[in-house]
């Protein structure tokens, strides 16, 4: 499995995400500047944490039309895994291939302390190694997490299973809808999660929790692999 | 002709403004107790050049459309004036 982390200017959890990749699944994984315009090759593209061009005007509002994206968003069309993390999954929703938006927490706060998470759907690629009602603990770092989608989306990502991870009841830390933490697009190959499974693959980090994220995503593409070459 | 652009962005009604809301509070505590609700937005001021008004419209409609909101969250409305 290729696997491409894409850098923009204030992205910063782009290295985490490189050796958490290597470290839970030992693929080949290659950081690729935001101006990259060929990505073909990749079967996992991430969109990672941090602050890409600043935040200016909204957050993920100017990633969204750097060349990389262009590639995103093929990926994405071709059936290929993309991940966004935090800032990567407010890229992926002002890119539109996600639904809703993420506004500012509610507390008004920049929130960056470990969380305690509810797996709403485990049939997806990124989350098969987990027990659907599973609580894990992910950290999260953001003061824009507040996630928005109108009923109707609402409704439409109830009825599709599309809502992959909510904060546990009591422990929603943005003021999200529906405790919403990370969705998937309705073909189930993208995802976008405000916490940082990167940040959490081995205890000695507070957590191991996210590991099997990335080896979920391993298996799928291991068994698509094959079927392919049969 | 050059035109300048007056946009005000606000969030939609049915979006919650926490912002407006810690506003509202903080101007109470200061004794402004008639105030009921505060909205946070944005203003901008884009300069451009086109042939027309309507022209000049059209090209501010996409601007917003494209980048400078998000419809998903926000709405806007527009002053345009020759300048």
């Amino acid at each position: 499995m290729k696997c491409a982390v894409i850098q923009f200017p204030g992205s910063n959890c782009d290295v985490d995400a490189l050796k958490a990749i290597e470290e839970t699944t030992s693929q080949p994984v290659d950081l690729v500047w935001h101006t990259a315009r060929d990505l073909s090759s990749y079967d996992l593209i991430v969109v990672p944490g941090g602050f890409s061009y600043g935040d200016y005007l909204r957050a993920g509002a100017i990633a969204k039309f750097a060349p990389a994206m262009k590639e995103v968003e093929k990926a994405a069309a071709d059936g290929r895994f993309v991940l966004g993390i935090c800032n990567g999954f407010q890229v992926l929703t002002e890119s539109g291939l996600l639904e809703g938006a993420l506004r500012r927490n509610d507390s008004l706060q920049f929130r960056c302390e470990m969380t305690e998470l509810v797996v709403a759907n485990h049939h997806t690629a990124f989350t098969r190694h987990y027990a659907v009602g599973e609580r894990i603990v992910i950290p999260i770092a953001h003061g824009e997490g507040n996630y928005y989608a109108d009923e109707q989306t609402l409704k439409k990502l109830k009825k599709h299973g599309q809502i992959v991870f909510r904060y546990a009841k009591e422990h929603n830390p943005n003021g999200s809808v529906d405790d919403i933490a990370g969705i998937v697009n309705e073909r189930g190959n993208v995802l976008g999660m405000m916490p940082h499974p990167e940040r959490a693959i081995h205890s000695r980090l507070g957590s191991a929790d996210g590991r099997r994220l990335f080896t979920s995503i391993l298996e799928v593409w291991g068994e698509t692999h094959a079927a392919i070459q049969s | 002709m050059d035109f300048l652009a007056k946009i005000y962005i606000t969030l939609k009604e049915s979006v919650l403004d926490p912002q407006g809301t810690a506003v509202t509070h903080a101007l109470h505590t200061l004794h402004y107790r008639t105030v009921s609700d505060v909205r946070v937005g944005k203003y901008m001021e884009v300069t451009l050049s086109a042939a027309s008004t309507e022209e000049a419209s059209t090209l501010i409609r996409g601007m917003c459309d494209d980048l400078l909101t998000n419809p998903v969250i926000e709405k806007y409305t527009y002053e345009l004036v020759e300048a």
